[in-house]
Parts: C-alpha cells; sequence; structure tokens
C-alpha cells in the first residue's frame, strides 16, 4: 500500500479553481518530485496536504489513515513535515533551538515541571540536546549551533529547515522548492544532503522544484501541474520528454 | 551542550545578584539613616514596577504582542487580594500567612481575568491587540470603581448604584466603596517581602523562557505558519503566556494594594497611563531582556525622585534619558560598541582559562 494516497482532490478560491482533481500515490522510500510552471498550483497542494487549507473534495490517505481535512497541527503530529519556499525559520532563536522546538511533540515535560526546574526536566532537556545535536551534525550544522538561525548564510538556512522539519519525526517529507536562489554549487551540494537524508532516515520525500537538474538528478517519479490539473505523470525520464510538459513549460 | 547551559544560567544569576545587591545597599543605606522618608515609601511601589515590568516583558518580548491593559490585571489582582485581607483580618491574625493567601488569590484571580480576556484578544495581532487590551483594562478599572460591596450578619450584599442600595442590616460594613474603594486594607506588604516577589517573579519568568514551553512561545513569535507546521498548538501557547503574565501583574497589584490604606482605582495607578509606564520600562530595557527591565524600572522610578531638587528641569533630564537610553539599547552604533566591549571580556576570560 502506498504511503501517501491522495484522490481526487480539489480547492477553489471564490472563482477560481486552484487544484481540480489532483492524484498522487506515493510508496514508502521513494524520492517524488511535483513539478509545473509558476502559478500551476504546486504550493496549493503542500498547502491542502498539510491542512493549511481544507480541500473542497477529494481525500488524503497517510499511511492507511484518512488525514482529510484535519487541521495542520494533527497532520504534523500523523506524521507529514514541511519546509516552506520562502524560509520560515526562528530568526531570534538560535540554531539548537529552532531543532528543539521541532521536537517539541516527541519529548514531554510539563510547564511547572519546567518552571520549577523539577529532575524530569534536566533529564528530558539531556535527551532533546543530544537528539537536536545529532540532526545538526547530519547538516554539518553542529558548529554554528549557537548562532541565531537569522545570521545562518541562505545554504544553511535552507538545511536547517529541513533538519527542523526532521525533528518531528515524520513519515513523509515536502520540501517546497529547496533549491530556490541557490547557486549551482550549493544545488549540487542539497541534492547530495536530500539523497543523504532519504537514506540516512529511510524518509520518503515529496518535492516541489524549479531546477531540471535537480529533478533530473535525484527524483524517481514526477507529477507535473499546470492550471491547477494534472498534465502529466510516471517516471522521471519518460515525464520530461513528454510532448505536452515540454509545451507548458516552453510555450509551442 | 554544558556550555550554553551555564551561560544561560549565569546570565540568570547575574540578574539575581543585581537585585540582592540592590536590596542589601538599600538596607545599608536604611540602617545609617541616609534614605529620606520620601524614598522609604518608594521601596515597595519600585518593587510592584520592577514586577509589573518583568512580567510585561513575557507579553511583549517573548509572545511578541503588544499589550496596553497591563494595569488592569494589577488592577483585579490588588482589588481581589485587598478585599480577601480586609475580610478575613480578624480570622487569620497571622499577617505573614494571610498575605501569603493573598498573593495566591490575587494571582489566581488575575490569571483568571488573563484567560478570559486573553481567548478573544489573542485572535487580534499587532496594533488591533494593543488597542483592545487598552480598552479591557480601561474596562477592568470603571467597572471597580463602580462595585459596591457589603457584609452583615445574612452574607454579602453587591450593588452597582450606592451604599444605600446594598440594604444591609445595622451591623453590616462596607467593604468596597465605589470609587472610593477599599479601606482599610492591613499593611502587610514590606521592601523585604517585595524584594522577595521580584526574584520569584525573575525565577519563574527566566525558567519559563528557558524551557519548551519557552520555546514553543517563541517559535510562535517569530513565525507562527513554521511553528504550527510543527505540531505547535497556537492558542495553548499565547493564552499560557498571556495569563502567566497577567497573574503576575495580579501579584504585582497585591504588593501595590498591602502598602495602602486606601485602594482606590484612579487613572493615575490603574490606568492606561500605568500600562503605557510599564510598557516604557520594557521597551527602554530592551525588549526581551530581563534585566534590562528591572534595571530600567528602577532608574525611572527613581529619577524623577532624585532630581527633585532641580525643580523646573527635572522631567526635561527624565526626557533626556529616556532618549539616551533608547540609543544605548537600540542604535546600532551604540550597539556595536557594547558588543565590541563584552568580546573583548570574554576573549579575555577564554584566553585567562586556557592558560
Amino acid at each position: 500500500m502506498a504511503l501517501l494516497e491522495v484522490k481526487n482532490l480539489g480547492i477553489s478560491f471564490g472563482g477560481l479553481r486552484a487544484v481540480n482533481n489532483f492524484n498522487i500515490e506515493i510508496e514508502k522510500g521513494q524520492l517524488y518530485g511535483l513539478i509545473g510552471p509558476n502559478g500551476a498550483g504546486k504550493t496549493t497542494v503542500f498547502n491542502l496536504l498539510t491542512g493549511v487549507y481544507k480541500p473542497d473534495e477529494g481525500s488524503v490517505f497517510l499511511d492507511g489513515k484518512n488525514i482529510t481535512g484535519k487541521n495542520n497541527i494533527e497532520i504534523n503530529k500523523a506524521g507529514i513535515a514541511r519546509t516552506f519556499q520562502n524560509i520560515r525559520l526562528f530568526k531570534d532563536m538560535s540554531v539548537l533551538d529552532n531543532v528543539k522546538a521541532g521536537l517539541h511533540n516527541q519529548y514531554h515535560y510539563s510547564t511547572i515541571e519546567g518552571i520549577f526546574r523539577l529532575p524530569r526536566y534536566f533529564k528530558v532537556e539531556k535527551e532533546m540536546n543530544q537528539k537536536a545535536m545529532e540532526l545538526l551534525k547530519v547538516f554539518s550544522l553542529e558548529e554554528e549551533a549557537e548562532f541565531l538561525a537569522a545570521n545562518l548564510p541562505y545554504g544553511k538556512q535552507r538545511k536547517l529547515e529541513i533538519a527542523r522539519a526532521l525533528a518531528t519525526n515524520p513519515k513523509l517529507l515536502l520540501l517546497d522548492e529547496p533549491a530556490a536562489g541557490m547557486n549551482p554549487n550549493e544545488t549540487k551540494e542539497l541534492m547530495d544532503t536530500i539523497s543523504f537524508v532519504r537514506k540516512h532516515f529511510h524518509m520518503t520525500i515529496l518535492l516541489i522544484e524549479h531546477d531540471m537538474k535537480l529533478v533530473s538528478g535525484i527524483c524517481e517519479k514526477l507529477t507535473v501541474l499546470n492550471f491547477g490539473e494534472v498534465l502529466a505523470e510516471g517516471k522521471t525520464s519518460e515525464v520530461l520528454n513528454n510532448k505536452a510538459v515540454i509545451t507548458a513549460y516552453l510555450g509551442e | 551542550m554544558k556550555n550554553k547551559l551555564s551561560k544561560q544560567t549565569k546570565g540568570n544569576f547575574i540578574t539575581y545578584g543585581i537585585v540582592v545587591a540592590a536590596f542589601i545597599l538599600v538596607q545599608i543605606l536604611l540602617s545609617t539613616g541616609k534614605v529620606s522618608s520620601l524614598m522609604q515609601g518608594l521601596l515597595v511601589p519600585l518593587c510592584t514596577y520592577v514586577i509589573l515590568a518583568v512580567s510585561l516583558n513575557l507579553t511583549v518580548g517573548i509572545l511578541g504582542e503588544l499589550s496596553l491593559g497591563h494595569a488592569g490585571f494589577m488592577c483585579v489582582g490588588a482589588f481581589a487580594s485587598a478585599l480577601f485581607s480586609k475580610c478575613t483580618q480578624t480570622a487569620i491574625p497571622n499577617s505573614g500567612f494571610r498575605f501569603f493567601l493573598a498573593i495566591l488569590i490575587g494571582a489566581a484571580v488575575a490569571a483568571v481575568f488573563g484567560i478570559i480576556i486573553g481567548i478573544p484578544v489573542l485572535r487580534l495581532k499587532g496594533d488591533y491587540l494593543a488597542i483592545v487590551t487598552l480598552a479591557f483594562g480601561e474596562i477592568i478599572k470603571n467597572l471597580v470603581n463602580v462595585i459596591y460591596l457589603g457584609r452583615d450578619s445574612n452574607g454579602f450584599h453587591f450593588s452597582m448604584k450606592d451604599t444605600m442600595s446594598l440594604n444591609m442590616e445595622p451591623d453590616g460594613e462596607v467593604l468596597i466603596k465605589g470609587a472610593q474603594g477599599i479601606t482599610g486594607t492591613p499593611n502587610d506588604s514590606s521592601f523585604v517581602i517585595g524584594i522577595v516577589l521580584v526574584l520569584i517573579t525573575i525565577f519563574i519568568i527566566t525558567n519559563l523562557i528557558n524551557s519548551r514551553t519557552g520555546r514553543a512561545v517563541m517559535a510562535i513569535r517569530d513565525n507562527r505558519i513554521a511553528a504550527e507546521s510543527l505540531g505547535i498548538n497556537i492558542t495553548k501557547y499565547k493564552l499560557l503566556a498571556f495569563s502567566v503574565s497577567a497573574s503576575l501583574a495580579g501579584v504585582a497589584g497585591v504588593l501595590y494594594a498591602h502598602n495602602l490604606s486606601t485602594l482606590t482605582a484612579l487613572p493615575k495607578n490603574f490606568g492606561y497611563n500605568m500600562s503605557i509606564m510599564i510598557l516604557v520600562f520594557v521597551v527602554l530595557g530592551g525588549i526581551g531582556s530581563i534585566r534590562g527591565s528591572v534595571i530600567a524600572a528602577v532608574i525611572l522610578t527613581l529619577l524623577p525622585e532624585l532630581l527633585r531638587g532641580l525643580n523646573d528641569y527635572r522631567m526635561l533630564i527624565y526626557a533626556v534619558v529616556l532618549i539616551a537610553m533608547m540609543l544605548f539599547n537600540w542604535s546600532p552604533k551604540a550597539r556595536e560598541f557594547r558588543e565590541t566591549i563584552t568580546g573583548k571580556f570574554s576573549r579575555r576570560k577564554k584566553t585567562q582559562e586556557e592558560v
């Protein structure tokens, strides 16, 4: 059974049909790409999957569980984590605290235990620190753990956002244009990071991307969106040679 | 890892140290008789203002919402506790224990008001939230002004009109007399208690900030959408921070009420002037900086009194100090300068440690 099963997903904003009849099936461990021209509805699909918007119709199943119409907190707990197209870090917090905020629902102690520094506070904080440092090491950010997130260079901010999303222990990771604004070197490095994350955490990943080098380099399957509808889907090489897809991107 | 934790606790201990040092200094000055009676009368209000500034910093600096109704919560705490103390003055003769209970009641009632007001208000953002909290603060103050409460052998009587409409038996006693407030509250608070409460407030706020809860609150402040995507319950943590802030303002109110023989809700002490003054402490001390709030509250409360001899120039110097503090805290050049100085210090320390 597929990890993520989306059937007939659709949403309208006023008279605009933003996403129509969207279907996708992602197997466990797959690296799946979602591409399409600007304004095709890719980010809207992400927002529907993560509960930012409620779909008008259709259903979303994660690991056999119906998560259609749940809010984003419940969906995160069910196992979908995401990054954002425009980076949304907690800028005035340290890099370490950013990841620890991601660990929020993984480690528990009450507010009272936190204020009065009861033994559980120290025990759990220690575990959290270890776990967070492990994650930072994966992205070679451990040197910058004490930096303010806003002071990181751009490429590292992107990495930190992925680390923070992984901290919520998801089953499915959604990356919204992870290579946006990166130079070719940084993109190359990011491709390695994504492949590594996939192997290291046995993660299923769905990513939106415009950089065709990245897409063709790492994605196994693609879905192409155009004007809110699925234009093509299938193996990466096949889809990229599809005539309709080329037309949509380059024009007649 | 260890380094970081010790850095945080070190910072906290410096703050506690400053408060304790100030306390010892004042005690020495008091024992040598160098403090005028005017200044002595200012000591408890000083503690009140410090508690208010530190607690408001939780809302403004950590939660990132501009609240202008902080004096309202102080008002609630003050009246609830003053009422309690007056009612139980004979029942609980031990003033220390009675005051302890009064603090708990003041904090609890203010926290309840914080939750009740927070539920609608925290849906708003920025300027809108500021205006609505301002309105709620004024509503609380004006409501308190029209409450008449009396007690006789039949129990409590409540009215919002005047004393006569309480319809009490001849043995009745008026507890709250509308705009004339509560008279005869026992004078239970003292400078020592005030300092202890200041320390407890700083302890609660700093520990809250450096915990799982504090991280969640700051995450919401920095980016609400990202915080939601990580599964952080926005409403819960906003409300929690707001009500903790309110309940500590209530504690400040308890301290304030038990320092006066007559407690009235005037624009001067519980109105928006007060709320704005607390906000000035927070902004000048540095938004989010607890130690800054403490220092700013102390300086700005003492300054007008210290400058009393200068008469006409008093408010002029006060204004200049406000501007100077603002520049010192926020102008990029001044920050750079401060950072180089602190940087030199820490580097020197490091080399010493290495040696």
